[in-house]
């Protein structure tokens, strides 16, 4: 068993569990600040930028292509930004326009330039290539303790691993000024907090998880995640710190059982292939969001 | 030298705030006196908030010095307490009371400073001087207007400060609300702590508050109540806007007819 599992599930499991909690972690601040759609905009918009990160540099080695898609993030902000201010259109709409335009640019982008002989194309953005994530070295769980082996691990999963202890810092040393810019923000001026540049930061570090996690996962589980376990995880509890950890468990479940019922659901019901685990992990998570949205112990309505 | 006896609490000068083109705020000068409770006061859109607001930095000013207790704001933050209007805030945040009236420890405690037994209590007394300790553990979207409003007192009394800064305290709450929130200022009053608070309800000015500063837009008058809170002034701000039987119940003895009122003259 485990000499299948291993070098086969055991990867992408687990880079696709580091990418929904590096997502859902900030997932839950953005949504209480009305801005979930940041990271459904950061990760249209990393497109445009890997592309030409690719045109650029004519590689399509990592680094070129992640700076592309950090600038990408950055440039979406500032037009966010702008959109925003200069055209009074509210945050949301501003969002919205600026990402499905820089999307559509980089599909444009994409199908003008010569890409055809690397792995870079529409359908890898929308929903990656979790199942190619193997680790043809290991033979088991031994090789678990393997240095020999552990050196051809998947990189993504190095990657997403540093950049969810990235996120899990940025959350833990700044718990409470997070917490209290975000119910309360006049009032945490006057306390000292810099709210503009802590607002700013957090925006930040959500881009840095949807760009690795988008390199990773694609973007269906980015968008997924940012918001469908926060916002299950809210119906669960009237606490912030219970609800980053529902979040995280409801994360975690999503990308487990979505990756299993993609990889084995279509054989229990008889077909003969496997279905995308993206978008299995993707749906999984809108089930349990509806399911908390229906059972939840704090399920109210806004109630005025 | 006492500090707190000889340097005004707050002291600004030339401040102007703008939304826009036009100026919310214009020039205006305050000088709150120590140990005393003042009514910011005004008609509707004559920048009370706004002022209330771009003195604590929460919104930018366009020119003006703040001092507080003779030195940058920045540096007497631990000595000044805010307590915003409640309609400021999404009560359906995931947070309890008790978590609520914490965040005003942040000061002390930090970033990463651990919440302790002395802190549960401080935060649990000031639960219990707003009349709120059987809330404790409330969600906070669950409770009432006024018990909202009392949370954010008791919030504000854990930061432990010198000055109170308040934007419409009494707006919207329960007459019981109001008793508890003006005996919680009164004490802490007592305590020689300075009150500068956004008022709207011009009848209970002369009991609530002993000193005023009246704005629209620019400021009109500024004093102890007996001085500054005269009809004249009120006329100035508030020009037509008040209803002739206030002026009248406010000032029955001293003024028995309003200038500008109809059918006042002698009989």
């Amino acid at each position: 068993m485990g000499n299948e599992f291993v070098p086969l599930s055991l990867p992408p499991l687990l880079i696709g569990c580091l990418a929904a909690l590096a997502c859902a972690l900030p997932g839950n601040f953005l949504l209480l600040r009305r801005q979930a759609l940041i990271g459904d905009a950061i990760s249209h918009v990393v497109l445009p930028g890997i592309v030409v990160g690719f045109l650029v540099t004519g590689t399509s080695s990592t680094w070129p292509m992640m700076l592309g898609a950090a600038a990408a993030a950055v440039v979406a902000v500032a037009l966010i930004q702008l959109v925003h201010r200069v055209g009074r259109i509210e945050p949301g709409a501003a969002m919205g326009v600026v990402f499905t335009t820089l999307f559509a640019a980089g599909v444009l982008l994409l199908e003008q330039s010569d890409t055809s002989n690397v792995h870079l194309d529409v359908e890898h953005a929308l929903y990656g290539n979790l199942e190619s994530l193997i680790w043809l070295d290991a033979t088991g769980w031994s090789s678990l303790l393997d240095p020999a082996a552990l050196v051809w691990l998947p990189p993504e999963l190095t990657r997403m691993a540093v950049v969810l202890v990235l996120v899990m810092l940025f959350i833990g040393l700044l718990w409470r000024p997070l917490a209290i810019s975000t119910f309360d923000e006049g009032f945490a001026r006057t306390l000292g907090i810099r709210v503009g540049p802590l607002g700013l930061a957090l925006v930040i570090v959500s881009a840095i998880a949807a760009v690795a996690a988008f390199d990773a996962v694609g973007s269906i589980i980015v968008i997924a995640m940012f918001i469908c376990p926060p916002a299950a995880a809210r119906m669960m509890t009237d606490r912030l710190l219970v609800q980053v950890g529902w979040s995280a468990l409801f994360a975690v479940a999503s990308a487990i059982i979505g990756y299993v019922l993609a990889g084995y659901g279509p054989l229990w019901l008889g077909y003969s292939d496997s279905v995308s685990a993206a978008g299995m992990i993707a749906t999984v998570s809108g089930l349990i969001l509806a399911v908390a949205a229906m059972f939840g112990p704090v399920r109210k309505g806004r109630a005025a | 030298m006492n500090d707190l006896s000889q340097t005004a609490p707050l002291k600004v000068r030339g401040l102007t705030v703008s939304y826009g083109a036009t100026p919310a705020v214009f020039s205006a000068d305050i000088t709150v006196q120590p140990g005393a409770m003042t009514a910011i006061i005004g008609p509707n859109g004559a920048g009370k908030s706004t002022l209330l607001k771009a003195v604590l930095g929460i919104i930018p000013r366009l020119s003006g010095q703040v001092e507080v207790y003779g030195e940058s704001f920045d540096s007497q933050r631990a000595r000044v307490a805010y307590v915003p209007q409640r309609a400021s805030v999404d009560w359906d945040f995931p947070t309890r009371v008790i978590d609520v009236v914490q965040m005003g420890l942040y000061r002390q405690l930090g970033l990463l400073g651990r919440v302790r037994g002395q802190h549960r209590a401080l935060a649990q007394e000031c639960l219990s001087r707003v009349g709120m300790s059987d809330f404790a553990a409330r969600q906070i979207g669950q409770l009432s207007g006024g018990q909202q409003q009392r949370v954010f007192l008791a919030r504000a009394l854990a930061q432990g400060a010198d000055l109170y800064l308040l934007d419409e305290p009494f707006a919207g709450v329960d007459a019981a609300t109001e008793k508890a929130i003006i005996e919680v200022l009164k004490s802490l009053k007592a305590e020689g702590k300075t009150i500068l608070a956004v008022h709207h309800d011009l009848s209970t000015v002369p009991d609530y508050f002993d000193h005023v500063f009246i704005i629209n837009k620019t400021p009109v008058a500024e004093g102890t109540v007996q001085e500054a809170f005269t009809q004249d002034a009120l006329q100035r701000a508030y020009g037509g806007r008040l209803a002739s039987g206030l002026l009248d119940q406010l000032f029955p003895v001293a003024n028995p007819a309003p200038p500008a009122s109809f059918g006042a003259g002698p009989a």
